[in-house]
C-alpha cells in the first residue's frame, strides 16, 4: 500500500479499522527515507521503531479500542528530547549526546500511542532560515533538488511534503515551522506562546520558541493539536488557558468572518511580483462572505531589528551550557578551563550559530543592555498592543508566510542580512506570541508553493485551523 | 594603625536555604551525601530543561527579609547572571538583580549603630569542584547546584573588624531564629564576601575599595579585615595606590593576595530570566508569611528576662542557640517553672552536649521526659540526688524516667508524717540534741538529716527535714 500522499486522518483511519499494521507503516516509512536519502531530511532513523512497530500491533490484537494516535510513525526535529535517543540540534558539538529524558511533547505522543520514528534535519540549533547551517548538510527542497528546504525546520517540512513519516514536528522561534512549510507546499503552525510546553526542546530563544506539528491538512494540524496542546507544570511559561478541542470548528465558512489585512504588510506585498495572486485571494475571500479590512500595525518594521535583539541576546544565554565540560564534546588540544571552553566552542559550533551568540552577547553586556535588549523589549510590548487593538477590529490576520517560493541552496548563505530578511512576515507572530498557521494556497513563478500565513487571536487556534482548512478544500488555487 | 584613617566595610553574605528540595527542581538539598547523587536533568542544566520555582525557597526568603524588617517586592522576578565555570552547568546562575525579593532593612548592633541592607536576593547555588592533586584532576559535584541561597548585601555601614563579626553573629543568629537557613560556615552554608576601603578621617569620598570573596569563617572575616585595612593604610601612608581588585585571603599565612584585577573582572551580561513568569506577591501572602515567623531573639531575651524573671546571664545563654531557646520554651509548655528548667539545661544538659555526641539538646533528653523528672521532683516524689540518677538512666535507656522510676523502686513512699516522726524519735533517743543545737545548729541539723537519710535510704527530702528540725528546735 501507499501512504505518502494519505493524510494522517486518512492513515489513523486505516489502522483504526485494522487495514494497516504498525509494522507495515514503519517498514514503508523507513524504505521511503532510505529512497529519499539525498534529500537529507532525515538523520537519523531510531533503531527501535520496528520494534515499537511490533509491540503496537501485539497491542492491537488484543485489545479493541486503539488510542488515536496508535502506530502513527512520527518524525522529529533534531532539537526535542527523546530519552535514549541521539539529540544533536544539527550540531557537531552534541554529535554523541543522548538525551535522557522525553520531552513533553514527545512524552504525550507517546502517551497517544505514536511511534517516534527518527530525528529530522535543522539549521543548527535552529539558526538559519535554509537548513543549509545544519552541520550535517543541507536538506533539499522536496519539490525542487537546486533549491533549500527552508528552515529551520527544513528537514520537518521536507519529510511531510515527502511522505516520509505521519507528520513532523517541528520549532518555531521566528519562522522555524511556517516558512519551510510555505517551501515545500505543506501545513505549518505555530502555536500561541505558552500552548505547546516547551519542556525537552532545547531552548534558542526561550520567549519566542514554540514546537508545533507540519502536516499535510489543516485538519491534521487539529488531530495533532488536540494530543500536544496544554498546560504543563514543567514549564512555567505554559498558559494554563483551557484546551479547546481544536477540530470543533473544522467544516465552519468564512461568512462574516473579517479578515484583517495591516496597510503595512499590504505596502510590502505590493512591491513583490506576487500582489495579484494575493488580489485573486482577497477576490474569493469577498466572494465568500469574508469581510476584508485594513488593520495598522504602525510599528510593524521594527519587528526585524527587534527579533534580531532578542532572539541572539537569548540565544547567547541559552546556548552557554554548551562548553565542552559536561556532555558536549571538548577539543582535547584544550588544557587550561578557558582554552576547554574558547577551542570546543570555536571548533564545533557553526558560523551562524557564533555570529548570533557574538551579536547577542555585545547586546547584553554592560553599557549596551538599556540600548538594545531594553528597547528591544519596550518594542515588543508596543507591537503586542498594536496587534491586540488591531485583533479587535477583525477576526484573523493574513499576510504572506514569504516573499517568494523557496530559493536556491547557495543564494543567500554568504549574505547574512538577506537570509535574516527573509524573517520579513513570520517573526511578527513570533513577537507578538500570536498562533499562526502557513497553507499552501498558491504557485510561483517556478511552479512552486507559495504560502499564506493566518493569524489568530492569543489562544484561538481553533479559528486560523478552521479558516486555513477552509482554504484548503475551497480554494483552487493551492498549490 | 594609624587614628587618622577609617574604615569603610560593605558585606555580601550567602545563606543556604533550609528547604527539603532544590530551589528550581525536586532533588534532595542535603550536604554530605555521595557526588552527584541529588541531582537531575534540570539542576545540571540538560538542553531543554526548564525551572520550576520551589515555593518553600520563596517563603523562607521572604521570612528572613520580614526578620530583618526588609520591605518585601510586590513581584518575584530572576535575572539571569552569566559567567562561564564548570560549576554552573547552565552557564548563568538564576539570580535576582532588577528587582530582589526583599528591599531594604537592617541589623542593630549592641552600640546603638545601625547597619542597613540594601537588599537581599534569592538565587541558586553552583556546585562544588574537588580537586585531586595526587591524579592532577578536577571532579565536579553538582549536588549543591541548585540548592536555594539568600545574599544579603549592606549598605557600606561598617568601620571594624570587631563590629563586622558582631554584625555577622547577629545576621545569623536572626536567620537561625528565622527557620531560614542553618547558616553552618563549616559546611559553607554560610559565606561572606568582604568590601573594604579605608579614607581619611574627614574626606567626604569613599577610598578605593577591595572585594575579598568566599570567607568561611568568622575568624578568616576578622583576620581578612584586620590585615588589609593595615596593608591599605601603610600603602597610602608610603604615597601608593590601592588598586581596586579581588584578594584572597589565606588562612594559613593570614595575608591577603591578589586574584583578579578591576579590568579583569566579569561583566555579568544580566537579562531577565525568560523561563518564568512574573509572580504577584500580595500583602495577604506576605501577612501569612510573617504569621509562621518564630519569635526572634531580642523578642525571646526580653520575655525570658521581664515576664519570667530570669537573669539577664541565663537568657543570654538561652537565647545564643535556637535550639536552647526552643528547647527551654516547650519545657515550660509542659513545666512552668523557668528557673528549674534554665538551670538544668545550663547545668546538665549543656555539659552533656559539649562533652558526647549530641546534636541537640533533643537529642540527649526529649522535653518531656525532662519535664517527667523535674515534675517528680518538685511534687518530692524523688530528692535531688535520685533526679540526678534518674536523669542519667533516662539518657541510657531513652525509656520513660516515670516507668523507670516505678521499675526501679526510685519513688519515695515516704510520708511527711512519717519523717517527722523519725526525727522525733532521733531527738527522743539523744534529748542533748536539743542543747547542742542551740550551740551548733548546723551541725545538729545535718546530724538529724543524715539519720533520716539512712533510715529512709535516702528517699526523704532534706529541705522538709532541715525545716521541721528548725520549726521543733525553736
Amino acid at each position: 500500500m501507499e501512504f505518502a500522499n494519505l493524510s494522517l486522518t486518512e492513515i489513523i483511519e486505516l489502522i483504526q479499522n485494522r487495514k494497516v499494521t504498525a509494522t507495515e507503516l514503519v517498514s514503508y516509512y523507513i524504505s521511503r527515507i532510505q529512497k529519499f536519502k539525498a534529500k537529507n531530511a532525515v538523520l537519523e532513523v531510531f533503531d527501535d521503531a520496528l520494534l515499537i512497530a511490533k509491540e503496537k500491533d501485539d497491542f492491537a490484537k488484543s485489545n479493541s479500542t486503539l488510542p488515536l494516535l496508535h502506530g502513527i510513525p512520527v518524525l522529529i526535529k533534531d532539537n526535542i528530547s527523546y530519552k535514549g535517543h541521539r539529540l544533536t540540534c544539527a550540531s557537531k558539538f552534541l554529535e554523541n549526546y543522548v538525551a535522557p529524558y522525553n520531552a513533553t511533547v514527545i512524552q504525550k505522543l507517546i502517551d497517544a500511542g505514536a511511534i517516534i520514528l527518527g530525528r529530522t534535519n535543522m539549521d543548527e540549533f535552529a539558526m538559519g532560515g535554509s537548513t543549509e547551517n545544519s552541520a550535517f548538510g543541507v536538506a533539499k527542497n522536496a519539490l525542487d533538488d537546486s533549491r533549500v528546504s527552508g528552515g529551520s525546520s527544513g528537514g520537518s517540512a521536507c519529510a511531510t511534503a515527502l511522505g516520509l513519516a505521519c507528520f513532523t514536528l517541528g520549532s518555531d522561534t521566528g519562522g522555524s515551522i511556517r516558512q519551510p512549510s510555505s517551501f515545500n507546499g505543506v501545513v505549518g503552525l505555530k502555536p500561541t506562546y505558552g500552548r505547546v510546553s516547551r519542556y525537552g526542546l532545547v531552548a534558542f530563544a526561550s520567549s519566542l520558541d514554540q514546537i508545533g506539528p507540519i502536516t499535510k491538512t489543516a485538519e491534521d494540524t487539529a488531530i495533532v493539536m488536540n494530543i500536544i496542546a496544554g498546560n504543563d507544570e514543567k514549564d512555567l511559561t505554559s498558559s494554563q488557558i483551557n484546551v479547546p478541542d481544536f477540530t470543533h470548528k473544522l467544516g465552519n465558512n468564512i461568512s462574516g468572518l473579517v479578515f484583517g489585512i495591516p496597510t503595512e504588510i499590504l505596502n510590502l506585498i505590493k512591491k513583490t511580483k506576487y500582489f495579484d495572486k494575493y488580489q485573486k485571494l482577497f477576490n474569493y475571500i469577498n466572494s465568500q462572505g469574508g469581510i476584508l479590512k485594513e488593520v495598522n500595525i504602525p510599528h510593524y518594521e521594527m519587528s526585524l531589528p527587534v527579533y534580531y535583539v532578542l532572539a541572539p541576546a537569548e540565544a547567547a544565554s541559552n546556548l552557554g551550557r554548551f562548553d565542552g565540560i559536561k556532555y558536549t564534546k571538548r577539543d582535547e588540544s584544550a588544557y587550561s578551563i578557558d582554552e576547554i571552553y574558547s577551542f570546543s566552542r570555536t571548533k564545533y559550533f557553526g558560523e551562524e550559530v557564533k555570529r548570533r551568540i557574538m551579536l547577542g552577547n555585545f547586546v547584553l553586556s554592560s553599557g549596551y543592555y538599556d540600548a538594545y535588549y531594553m528597547k528591544a523589549k519596550t518594542i515588543k510590548n508596543l507591537l503586542k498592543t498594536e496587534v491586540t487593538k488591531a485583533l479587535d477590529e477583525c477576526d484573523v490576520i493574513l499576510m504572506p508566510t514569504t516573499f517568494g517560493e523557496a530559493f536556491k541552496i547557495g543564494e543567500k548563505s554568504t549574505d547574512p542580512v538577506s537570509m535574516y530578511a527573509e524573517d520579513m512576515f513570520t517573526i511578527f507572530a513570533n513577537l507578538t506570541e500570536l498562533p499562526s498557521i502557513s497553507i499552501p494556497f498558491d504557485k510561483g513563478v517556478s511552479g512552486l508553493p507559495l504560502g499564506l500565513q493566518i493569524l489568530g487571536r492569543h489562544f484561538d487556534e481553533e479559528t486560523i485551523i478552521s479558516v486555513a482548512d477552509y482554504f484548503q478544500k475551497n480554494y483552487k488555487e493551492k498549490a | 594603625m594609624k587614628t587618622d584613617y577609617e574604615v569603610n566595610i560593605g558585606l555580601e553574605i550567602h545563606a543556604e536555604l533550609k528547604t527539603k528540595t532544590k530551589i528550581f527542581c525536586s532533588c534532595k538539598n542535603s550536604f554530605g551525601d555521595k557526588p552527584n547523587t541529588n541531582v537531575c536533568p534540570v539542576c545540571i542544566g540538560l538542553p531543554g530543561t526548564l525551572p520550576v520555582t520551589n515555593k518553600q525557597a520563596v517563603i523562607l526568603a521572604i521570612r528572613a527579609g520580614l526578620a530583618l524588617g526588609s520591605r518585601i517586592s510586590p513581584h518575584l522576578l530572576f535575572d539571569r547572571k552569566h559567567y562561564f565555570y564548570p560549576d554552573l552547568p547552565k552557564a548563568y546562575q538564576i539570580s535576582q538583580d532588577k528587582l530582589p525579593l526583599c528591599i531594604g532593612g537592617g541589623i542593630k548592633l549592641d552600640s546603638g549603630k545601625f547597619v542597613r541592607f540594601n537588599h537581599i536576593h534569592l538565587e541558586e547555588d553552583a556546585g562544588k569542584l574537588i580537586h585531586d592533586t595526587f591524579t592532577d584532576q578536577t571532579f565536579i559535584d553538582y549536588n549543591r547546584g541548585g540548592v536555594p541561597l539568600i545574599e544579603c548585601v549592606t549598605e557600606v555601614d561598617l568601620s571594624s573588624a570587631e563590629e563586622t563579626v558582631e554584625f555577622l553573629t547577629k545576621l545569623r543568629q536572626t536567620l537561625i531564629f528565622a527557620d531560614v537557613a542553618n547558616c553552618k560556615m563549616e559546611q559553607a552554608g554560610m559565606r561572606c564576601d568582604v568590601n573594604l576601603s579605608v579614607k581619611k578621617h574627614g574626606s567626604s569620598e569613599l577610598g578605593t575599595k577591595v572585594e575579598m570573596k568566599n570567607l568561611n569563617s568568622f575568624k578568616s572575616v576578622y583576620g581578612a579585615i584586620k590585615y588589609e585595612m593595615n596593608r591599605q593604610i601603610e600603602e597610602l601612608e608610603k604615597g601608593g595606590k590601592i588598586v581596586q581588585e579581588t584578594r584572597k585571603w589565606d588562612e594559613t599565612k593570614e595575608i591577603t593576595t591578589s586574584m583578579r584585577k578591576k579590568e579583569e573582572s566579569k561583566d555579568y551580561r544580566y537579562m531577565p530570566e525568560p523561563d518564568f513568569i512574573s509572580i504577584n506577591i500580595s500583602p495577604k501572602d506576605i501577612d501569612k508569611i510573617r504569621n509562621t515567623l518564630p519569635m526572634m531573639p531580642e523578642e525571646r531575651f526580653k520575655k525570658y528576662t521581664e515576664e519570667y524573671g530570669l537573669p539577664e546571664q541565663d537568657a543570654n545563654l538561652l537565647i545564643s542557640e535556637k535550639d536552647y531557646s526552643d528547647y527551654f520554651d516547650n519545657c515550660l509548655k509542659l513545666f512552668f517553672e523557668p528557673k528549674t528548667v534554665a538551670n538544668w539545661i545550663m547545668t546538665d544538659l549543656l555539659k552533656l552536649l559539649k562533652s558526647a555526641n549530641f546534636n541537640t539538646l533533643e537529642d540527649i533528653i526529649s522535653e518531656e521526659y525532662l519535664c517527667i523528672i523535674l515534675k517528680l521532683l518538685a511534687d518530692k516524689k524523688i530528692t535531688r540526688p535520685v533526679a540526678k540518677e534518674l536523669f542519667e538512666k533516662t539518657i541510657q535507656t531513652k525509656n520513660n524516667p516515670l516507668e523507670i522510676a516505678k521499675t526501679e523502686k526510685m519513688l519515695s513512699t515516704i510520708s511527711s508524717e512519717q519523717i517527722c516522726k523519725i526525727v522525733d524519735q532521733i531527738i527522743a533517743e539523744k534529748p542533748e540534741l536539743k542543747s547542742e543545737y542551740k550551740v551548733q545548729p548546723d551541725k545538729i541539723t545535718n546530724f538529724i538529716v543524715g539519720g533520716v537519710m539512712k533510715q529512709t535510704q535516702g528517699k526523704a527530702d532534706a529541705t522538709f527535714i532541715k525545716d521541721y528540725v528548725s520549726k521543733i528546735m525553736n
